[in-house]
């Protein structure tokens, strides 16, 4: 069973002969973002104590390759594809989770094209099967009426229709959720999507995110909510435009459930 | 032979404009075809409940309630009263009038009963809409790209379809006045006009003789506007009332998300990572096309095209594009109203003979900060009420500006040297990927 002390790679666990009923898919943002590895280890904090069978691939794993393919070199997408395939067929990998809605995407619609199936499941897909189940509970309290409003990630609202999963677990806070002005298959965007992350935006009169979070802001909550890494940052980069950071956090999806469980 | 000079007039007229109108499509199916082939044959029961959802059932259209519920009138306004064309035609080949009337009876009169009340009702809905327009100025309707052409043609339409139904229900009084007050035999007691017996007053103290002129004059005036009308959409946004319908079946089925792999590329990369290729074996003629992406409308596929043809410029793509919305250049609506309107250039180069490569859409038509602004959010897929996707038109131009010219902007090529170097895109060492294990117990 692992602990926050042994987290198993999957070349470890292979040299142990063993392998892992899912494969947790970090990102690079999950990896290397000192904002998005908290959501990395709140994610694994909850998945060791729901007792899920996973493991990382750790110095294995590579971009997925979708902030190339979005700015549209294909050749560089697919060349890391097929490298990433050839590491998971290699493990037989059945199932996948990641927190990234991006990795998400790309794992589950893109890359069976190229050789690449199996399950995928975004964290809060998974996270409210575990609810579910009954191997997470939530012992209520910190978030108890607490006012939380939830943006939707681009790539995993409208790009995959999940709308329910991060709503189902956010109800489980005995929380307020709200919802912004636009939200589900209406959900305005960060900014962040199509590669936009890496570079200055084209000339306009206002950010993407400064939009948007002037939507969460609307609800006058407590939490913004978020279910990706850079929509996080996008949102967090615009809650300090607002100077409001004192007043409202942005936390992601584990991490609030994580703080829940008090862990 | 004097007694057949209406019926041969309105034979003339009515090929003149039909054989038009057939050439103008033919024109816009060899335009279509002039994109590269996709594959959009799998699936057709998916496809059928799609286009029926969508086109038929009108599912996005009703997003927006108000003018879903307005636009739903009409286009079962629509509908309804093309029915009554059947019968105007047949009455202009054969010279007969009203020849449905003996054979339906009672029917005939609920026919002619709906017929006026959705003429009514469509009038009304075209005065919220010229309004929302005109009066309120609705944001969307007033974008740069709206000006000109694109103005003019939202309003003829509306002005059309006012003009129409006037000249509808002015046939129907007069023709009414003639079965009821005049008594003429040539108009059989057939029909019943709940809207326009209020227009019976304008004939008092006419002459039956000045009442037929009228009856005379509007019906051919509705008949021939409906046919220089059906001439008219190869000109106009209008022509989704018909592409609607194909637009929807043939529409991506797949999850939003999924971005197409390239298979020219998959092939390529293969051979690279393949050990065993023979690097010096001479490479397959059709292996590779002609360019990667899309830098005019003849490298997008016959979808794209089609969408292009489709779009009615309602502009809720726009409306709900995070770049638009901030002030940046791009608007969906006009990758689309651009695509259409370099593939009718193109097309109107081949019809004259001219060589059509003089522009091309991308620099010509669509500038490259306009395609670097998206955020590949599909908001403008999602908001568009008959499954147009723009999004998959600016994707293809990313692929032509970098993998056939290299112009990413330099950020970009940063982010793509450490995915290539560090497969991250920031430059990390691959090492440090697991470093967050180690602090979890710190």
């Amino acid at each position: 069973m692992a602990s926050t002390t042994n987290i198993p790679t999957m070349s470890e666990l292979a040299a142990q002969g063993k392998q892992p009923e899912v494969l947790f898919w970090v990102g690079c943002a999950g990896s290397f973002d000192e904002r998005a590895k908290k959501i990395t280890k709140a994610f694994v904090k909850l998945l060791i104590k729901a007792d899920v069978s996973f493991a990382v691939l750790g110095p294995e794993e590579s971009c997925t390759g979708d902030p190339a393919k979005r700015a549209g070199n294909e050749f560089l997408f697919q060349m890391q594809a097929m490298t990433n395939i050839e590491v998971l067929n290699g493990y037989e990998v059945k199932k996948i989770v990641t927190a990234c809605p991006h990795c998400f995407n790309t794992l589950k619609n893109e890359y069976p094209g190229l050789g690449g199936s199996y399950e995928v499941v975004h964290h809060t897909q998974f996270l409210k099967q575990l609810l579910h189940e009954g191997k997470l509970k939530v012992k209520g309290g910190s978030f108890k009426g607490k006012r939380i409003t939830f943006h939707d990630p681009c790539y995993l609202g409208r790009a995959n229709n999940e709308y329910e999963a991060p709503r189902a677990v956010l109800s489980k806070l005995e929380s307020e959720l709200i919802e912004m002005k636009s939200c589900k298959a209406k959900g305005l965007c960060c900014g962040a999507g199509g590669a936009q992350m890496f570079k200055d935006a084209e000339p306009g009169n206002k950010e993407v995110n400064i939009e948007r979070t002037e939507q969460a802001l609307a609800t006058k909550p407590d939490i913004i909510a978020a279910g990706c890494p850079f929509c996080n940052t996008m949102m967090t980069d615009g809650v300090k435009n607002k100077e409001q950071e004192s007043k409202v956090a942005v936390m992601d999806i584990a991490e609030l459930l994580e703080q829940a469980q008090d862990l | 032979m004097s007694a057949y000079i209406p019926n041969i007039t309105f034979a003339v007229l009515f090929f003149v404009l039909v054989g038009l109108f057939t050439r103008n499509v033919r024109r816009i199916v060899r335009n279509i075809k002039l994109g590269t082939s996709t594959n959009r044959s799998d699936q057709p029961k998916k496809r059928w409940l799609h286009m029926a959802r969508v086109a038929l059932g009108q599912s996005k259209m009703v997003r927006k309630p108000l003018s879903g519920a307005l636009h739903v009138i009409v286009y079962v306004g629509f509908v309804v009263i093309n029915i009554e064309l059947l019968e105007i035609i047949l009455d202009g080949f054969l010279g007969t009038h009203r020849i449905f009337a003996p054979f339906l009876g009672g029917v005939y009169d609920v026919l002619i009963f709906t017929f006026e009340i959705f003429a009514a009702l469509v009038l009304i809905c075209v005065f919220f809409f010229w309004t929302r327009r005109n009066v309120v100025r609705i944001k969307r309707f007033w974008k740069p790209e709206m000006k000109g052409w694109p103005k003019w043609d939202a309003d003829i339409i509306l002005y059309a379809e006012v003009v129409l139904m006037g000249l509808f229900l002015t046939m129907n009084a007069s023709d009414y006045w003639l079965q009821t007050v005049a008594q003429d035999s040539h108009y059989v007691q057939a029909g019943s006009f709940p809207i326009s017996q209020f227009l019976l007053p304008l004939f008092d103290g006419m002459t039956a003789q000045q009442v037929i002129a009228i009856e005379r004059t509007t019906w051919w005036l509705h008949i021939s506007g409906i046919l220089l009308f059906l001439n008219y959409l190869y000109y106009s946004k209008h022509l989704h009332i018909i592409l609607a319908f194909p637009n929807t079946y043939f529409a991506k089925l797949s999850p939003q998300g999924e971005l197409s792999n390239m298979e020219a590329v998959t092939n390529e990369v293969k051979l690279m990572l393949d050990p065993e290729v023979d690097p010096y074996a001479a490479p397959a003629t059709d292996a590779v096309p002609t360019t990667f992406g899309a830098a005019d409308v003849t490298d997008l596929n016959w979808v794209q095209l089609m969408n292009a043809y489709s779009c009615t410029e309602c502009g809720r793509c726009t409306d709900e594009c995070p770049a638009n919305q901030t002030g940046k250049l791009l608007s969906p609506r006009k990758i689309m109203m651009d695509t259409r309107d370099r593939l009718t250039e193109v097309g109107s180069s081949l019809n004259k003979g001219e060589d059509p490569n003089q522009n091309t859409l991308l620099d010509n038509y669509i500038s490259r900060e306009e395609i670097w602004a998206c955020t590949s959010c599909n908001a403008c897929v999602e908001a568009c009420p008959i499954a147009i996707d723009p999004l998959s038109i600016i994707m293809e131009m990313r692929r032509y500006l970098v993998m056939e010219q290299s112009a990413a902007p330099n950020e970009l090529n940063v982010m793509m040297t450490n995915v290539e170097n560090n497969g991250a895109p920031w430059p990390f060492n691959q090492q440090d990927r697991i470093a967050w294990r180690e602090e979890l117990n710190t």
